[in-house]
């Protein structure tokens, strides 16, 4: 009796730890979020080139007007790991950019054209101005916006993403919030100014309208010109531009770990050889 | 705890040298991050490169740039000033090389060897005193020259000509020449 | 520490050294011939394994610290500015973000290894008081190191846990505007944290020189709970246990690179990815995983006790929680260590690891019913077992026979596995 007393108290231990193993949130009306299929996703994840350069140009081309992407260098899109831009092309790119730089010798600020080095410009010189050409809604800064959301998996989920490596969440969310615009529902109330989205985390509406729609974008390389794949280029584009290590992140890990069980399993039977004379 | 010889010492001592080599290995790969991370980073090295427009530098006037945090003195000689750069015998220079980072390694150096390609009148060179790393006297007007007339380095008193060649005083080298180009005849890109 | 040196230095400059410091006979006789008990199980190499996450987390903090700014407006830009730019930056914050947990997940399997084995009783009491001492260090380090990416959970984290402190009577909101230097979280309190986030580590490490010499005196605790009886007892710590150690490290390395290379955001909180607002509360302020249980309880105390309103309660509560911990070798009245030969303590040893982990997940569950009544329900249960269930079940329990040496359980282990 009390041996299965243990036993089941040790059962409900080891099941309890598993439950709370890890950032276990409240659920709440949070979203439900569709895994998609992320080239890098995974231990030997990569960056689609191809996707994220056509993901750069729904920035460039819809995004841009309202958020910016401060914390990224036009250099960075010719760095490995990246969208793989020549740095012919990111020089071009940045020269159509104009940059306040300064002061000047007289002391005054002026403009100039972007250099590789400079970062995004903003499209709002401060967040008072984004909210007053906004409808006083603050469109953020996307620059690490797809390691900066995350609905929260229930259980059991969160405890198998350890063993699956599952961290897309972020790029998830974004798809699902760009392609989450639909008729409100009969009995929801949308307010003025407001759009109903079944992707948002916070709500069941928000300010931001539809930013995409079919055609809207120019491809050249043939891909599809729809919302969908749209939303999954600039999802996939923003992740890269939150991490944009996570290849060499990769790789490297690899390494680390065929390395670390080399040389544990060497440890293990160097171990056991000394041991080998005791008793224990 | 007595130590007894197993049958197999080969085996047994192959065992613990590979371990020991592996561990040292990953050691050293380990140490490599580390060590790295204090070199110069990505934003850094993006910056290595700069543009001047030099239109306004009027002959016998010399700007101040920055470039990669260093001071670069960019001086339009006056025709005096080229003469008697061009007039002193390479014999009489404490440093015999160009220190030109536009030319080979050995070359001399001669008042042309130190100037722009092509336009000598223009000296460009890293305003760093090659002794201790000190900025020298000598871009502004009323500045002390030195006896040579170029540059002085109040820190510990060495003088360079008009060629920004060391001439007396602790300095080992002539100052820096960073690799520059005129892109156009206005326009300086250096580094 | 010293005491069981048979250390002849060998050559004349060690033979130099130890006349004038005797430091080389003080290692040896410390971590390389100490007699350590030959029947430690995997259990035993946490200590070992927290040891080294210690020196992990001070050597990418010290790189850390050569690129970070800390100041309000530069803070959260120059950890970005290292993830990005500056060579293996990213590999540094990520191996010193998710070696925050490694550290505490060693050092919670080494608490609870102590607790199974009873390793805090006579003659361990200052061993074991040194170690609750390091785990509030740790939590007071861990909780400064997270404000300072100054993102959302760390301002708002911050906020939360420094008005902890506004809860004492009389004098508590002039200690809160004390700890801020101001009149909320802002620029002083990040920069006072950063110097202390800096200084503790290295207090962490006096003290586990402390910690290691107080155990040293009395000889490692072992899974029977027998002390050595004899030579045949024991093994010299090197190679035996060095061997041993460095195998469980590389081992627990192959778990931390796992969440450092493939999932370093598991841990942390997507909101630390926003740059701190002052005027903006993040829906769920949750604390890292490492507090969960602590805040649980803090929450749970939602009733004023007496005169002792609830806000109080909570926070009394929550340190109390840690401070029984320091008192555990008294209330503990059973003569007998290990839990092996204790079948009921062991029935309550796994009770109160289930306790833990609820609590755990119920800090991170949003403070609404049913999970206030659940937590208040776990909250007793952590304290019954402290004050009722150890101190009664010494003069109760009827243990089963305990072998006579190491040596004797060695032999004979047929029947008990642990």
């Amino acid at each position: 009796m009390k041996n299965l007393m243990f036993k089941s108290a040790r059962a409900l231990a080891v099941v309890a730890g598993l439950v709370v193993a890890g950032p276990a949130l409240a659920a709440g009306d949070a979203p439900h979020v569709e895994k998609q299929p992320w080239s890098f996703a995974g231990p030997f994840g990569q960056f689609d080139k191809a996707q994220l350069q056509r993901g750069f140009q729904v920035y460039q081309e819809v995004c841009s007007s309202c958020h910016g992407l401060s914390l990224v260098a036009f250099r960075n899109l010719a760095e490995e790991g990246g969208p793989g831009f020549s740095v012919d092309e990111v020089k071009a790119l940045a020269a159509e950019y104009s940059i306040v730089d300064g002061p000047d010798d007289e002391g005054e600020m002026f403009e100039r054209e972007g250099k590789p080095f400079d970062k995004f410009p903003s499209p709002f010189p401060n967040e008072q101005a984004a909210r007053a050409s906004n409808n006083g809604a603050y469109p953020p800064d996307l620059s690490l916006m797809a390691k900066a959301r995350a609905v929260t998996r229930g259980f059991p989920w969160f405890v198998l993403d350890i063993a699956t490596q599952y961290q897309e969440n972020g790029p998830d969310y974004l798809y699902g919030l760009l392609t989450g615009y639909h008729e409100a529902p009969e009995g929801v109330e949308v307010p003025e100014g407001q759009y109903y989205n079944t992707g948002f985390i916070a709500g069941k509406t928000l300010a931001m309208a539809p930013p995409l729609s079919d055609e809207l974008v120019e491809y050249s390389d043939g891909s599809p010109m729809t919302t969908d794949q749209y939303a999954r280029d600039v999802s996939a584009f923003l992740m890269w531009a939150a991490e944009p290590h996570l290849e060499a992140r990769k790789r490297i890990g690899f390494g680390v770990m065929a390395f670390l069980i080399l040389f544990a399993s060497l440890l293990y039977f160097t171990k056991r050889k000394i041991w080998s004379n005791v008793d224990h | 705890m007595e130590h007894t010889e197993t049958a197999e010492p080969t085996r047994r001592d192959f065992l613990y040298i590979a371990t020991g080599a592996v561990g040292a290995v990953g050691a050293g790969a380990l140490a490599w991050p580390f060590i790295h991370q204090m070199n110069p980073d990505a934003s850094a090295l993006a910056l290595a490169s700069i543009e001047v427009d030099v239109s306004a530098v009027e002959v016998g006037q010399s700007i101040t740039v920055t470039w990669r945090g260093k001071p670069v003195f960019i001086r339009q000689r006056t025709e005096q000033e080229i003469a008697e750069a061009a007039a002193v015998p390479l014999s009489d220079l404490p440093d015999q090389f160009a220190r030109n980072s536009n030319l080979e390694d050995g070359a001399d150096a001669s008042d042309a060897n130190r100037a722009a390609d092509g336009k000598e009148a223009w000296l460009v060179m890293v305003g760093v005193c090659t002794h201790l790393g000190c900025v020298p006297l000598g871009q502004k007007n009323g500045d002390n020259k030195g006896e040579f007339g170029g540059w002085f380095c109040p820190c510990h008193g060495s003088h360079y000509d008009t060629a920004g060649r060391i001439r007396k005083g602790p300095a080992p080298e002539n100052m820096l020449v960073p690799p520059y180009k005129f892109t156009t005849d206005d326009t300086v890109v250096i580094g | 520490m010293a005491g069981h040196s048979t250390y002849e230095p060998q050559n004349a400059g060690a033979k130099w050294l130890e006349r004038r410091l005797p430091v080389l006979s003080l290692v040896h006789g410390s971590f390389v011939a100490f007699p350590t008990p030959k029947n430690l199980n995997y259990w035993w190499t946490f200590g070992g394994i927290a040891f080294f996450m210690l020196v992990v987390q001070l050597i990418t903090g010290i790189v850390l610290v050569m690129h970070y700014t800390p100041h309000e407006t530069l803070a959260f830009l120059s950890v970005e500015h290292i993830m990005r730019d500056v060579n293996y930056g990213w590999l540094i914050r990520y191996l010193h973000m998710n070696g925050a947990s490694m550290f505490f997940i060693a050092v919670y399997i080494h608490i609870f290894r102590g607790l199974y084995y009873g390793s805090y009783k006579e003659p361990r009491e200052i061993a074991w008081i040194l170690g609750v001492l390091l785990f509030l260090l740790m939590m007071a380090t861990a909780f400064m190191g997270y404000v300072l990416p100054w993102g959302q959970m760390s301002l708002w984290g911050a906020t939360v846990i420094t008005n902890l402190f506004s809860a004492i009577p009389i004098v508590g909101d002039s200690i809160t505007t004390w700890l801020w230097g101001g009149f909320s979280v802002g620029n002083p309190t990040l920069n006072r944290f950063f110097s202390l986030h800096y200084l503790l580590p290295f207090v962490i490490v006096g003290i586990v020189i402390l910690h290691i010499w107080a155990f040293h005196v009395a000889g490692n605790n072992n899974p029977v709970g027998v002390d050595p009886k004899s030579e045949k007892d024991t093994i010299p710590f090197h190679p035996y246990y060095t061997m041993k150690d460095l195998f469980a490290i590389v081992v627990f390395m192959i778990f931390f690179s796992w969440f450092a290379f493939y999932l370093p955001n598991y841990m942390g909180h997507p909101d630390n990815y926003i740059e701190a607002n002052p005027m903006v509360t993040p829906a769920h302020i949750v604390p890292e995983w490492y507090f969960l249980p602590f805040y649980a309880i803090l929450r749970a105390i939602t009733f004023d006790i007496g005169p002792i309103p609830s806000k109080l309660g909570g926070v009394i509560a929550m340190f109390g929680a840690i401070a029984v911990l320091f008192v555990l070798p008294w209330l503990d009245t059973s003569k007998v260590r290990s839990a092996r030969f204790r079948p009921v303590y062991k029935f309550f040893f796994w009770l109160f690891g289930f306790t833990c982990v609820m609590l755990g997940w119920l800090g991170a569950m949003p403070a609404e019913q049913p999970y206030v009544a659940l937590a208040q329900v776990f909250t007793a249960l952590y304290f019954a077992h402290f004050l009722i269930v150890l101190p009664v079940l010494g003069l109760i329990e009827t243990p089963r026979k305990v072998p006579d040496s190491i040596n004797d359980a060695v032999l004979g282990k047929t029947g008990e596995a642990a």
